[in-house]
């Protein structure tokens, strides 16, 4: 019997340019990727949502900050809220800390530099719905590119919703406590500035962020068995 | 009513920009320290009254203009015409 492909939405906004590769990534990681215009209110049918990379609204005033007014983020927290794993990537984790979905906020990098590069960074959970693919404290090399990766977290930032870290050392842009992601008090939801969708196949440099893919599916997956 | 806000980053916030700014004055030899850089947001309200002008001016930084998080902002209001 083959696994059901579970439906997961990629949104896109003006200015998304990881879209193709989110909804590529997952397609290969078996789930049904749905292309959903951020200008669209109606909620698709599906079990997972990934906010893609990019520069949303050309990141005017603060990145993230008008895209997080988008009608689709009004289905978007709605899924979340009740409990449908969501994963921010880079502009998409920066959309969803605007939006409140989840805490502190993403700066410009202290170097005042654009940083391209594979960095290493460790999974400090193995028991959130997009780590259980994972060992707590597997190093995993996953590239990110961003200008505006510095995350400052609020100041009571509880140390169970780092869900990731740059490893010693490796800490590209500045982040507080060398955080790399964190996850809603909940935990289903995810967001974090290292791009998994460009770490999916070894021959490219890394499979790693498929481990994190692969938990975010697997999830969706558990979800639309429940649900049906 | 031609409001003017002005977005600062919070004091204890990193400010890369600010001290880029300060290193290159420096440079250029001017004895400086603190440089922190904001932003100016130019809007033109309309509005009843000052006060109403200034109550909406204030939701819309609370809502968009302005991350509580890490910047603190002010509001200057000036009446056309008077």
């Amino acid at each position: 019997m083959t696994e059901r492909r579970p439906r997961v939405a990629v949104v896109v906004f003006p200015g998304s340019n990881d879209d193709r590769d989110a909804a590529w990534a997952l397609s290969a990681l078996g789930a049904e990727p749905v292309l959903a215009w951020h200008a669209d209110p109606e909620a698709p049918a599906v079990d997972g949502v990934v906010l893609p990379g990019g520069f949303s609204y050309g990141d005017y005033l603060r990145a993230g900050a008008i895209a997080r007014f988008a009608p689709a983020l009004e289905w978007v927290s709605a899924f979340a809220a009740e409990g449908g794993p969501v994963l921010g990537i880079c502009n998409g984790f920066q959309i969803l800390c605007e939006a409140g979905l989840l805490p502190g906020v993403l700066r410009p990098n202290a170097s005042l530099s654009f940083v391209c590069r594979d960095v290493v960074v460790i999974a400090e959970r193995d028991d959130t719905l997009f780590t259980s693919r994972c060992d707590s404290g597997q190093a995993l090399t996953i590239p990110v590119k961003h200008g505006d990766g510095c995350y400052h977290p609020p100041p009571d930032l509880p140390e169970e919703q780092i869900a990731f870290r740059y490893a010693p050392g490796q800490n590209p842009n500045g982040s507080e406590r060398d955080i790399a992601g964190v996850v809603n008090a909940a935990g289903n939801v995810l967001g974090l500035m290292p791009h998994p969708e460009h770490a999916v196949d070894p021959l490219l440099g890394s499979g790693d962020g498929g481990l994190l893919l692969a938990g975010l599916i697997e999830a969706a997956r558990d979800r639309s068995y429940a649900r049906a | 009513m031609k409001a003017t806000v002005l977005v600062r980053p919070k004091a204890g916030i990193l400010d890369p920009q600010g001290e880029a700014v300060e290193r290159s004055l420096r440079q250029l030899g001017f004895t400086v320290g603190d440089a922190r850089v904001g932003k100016v947001i130019d809007l033109e309200v309309e509005a009843s009254s000052a006060s109403e002008a200034r109550a909406q001016v204030e939701r819309m930084c609370e809502r968009l203009l302005a991350n509580p998080l890490i910047e603190s902002y002010d509001i200057e209001l000036e009446e056309n015409g008077s």
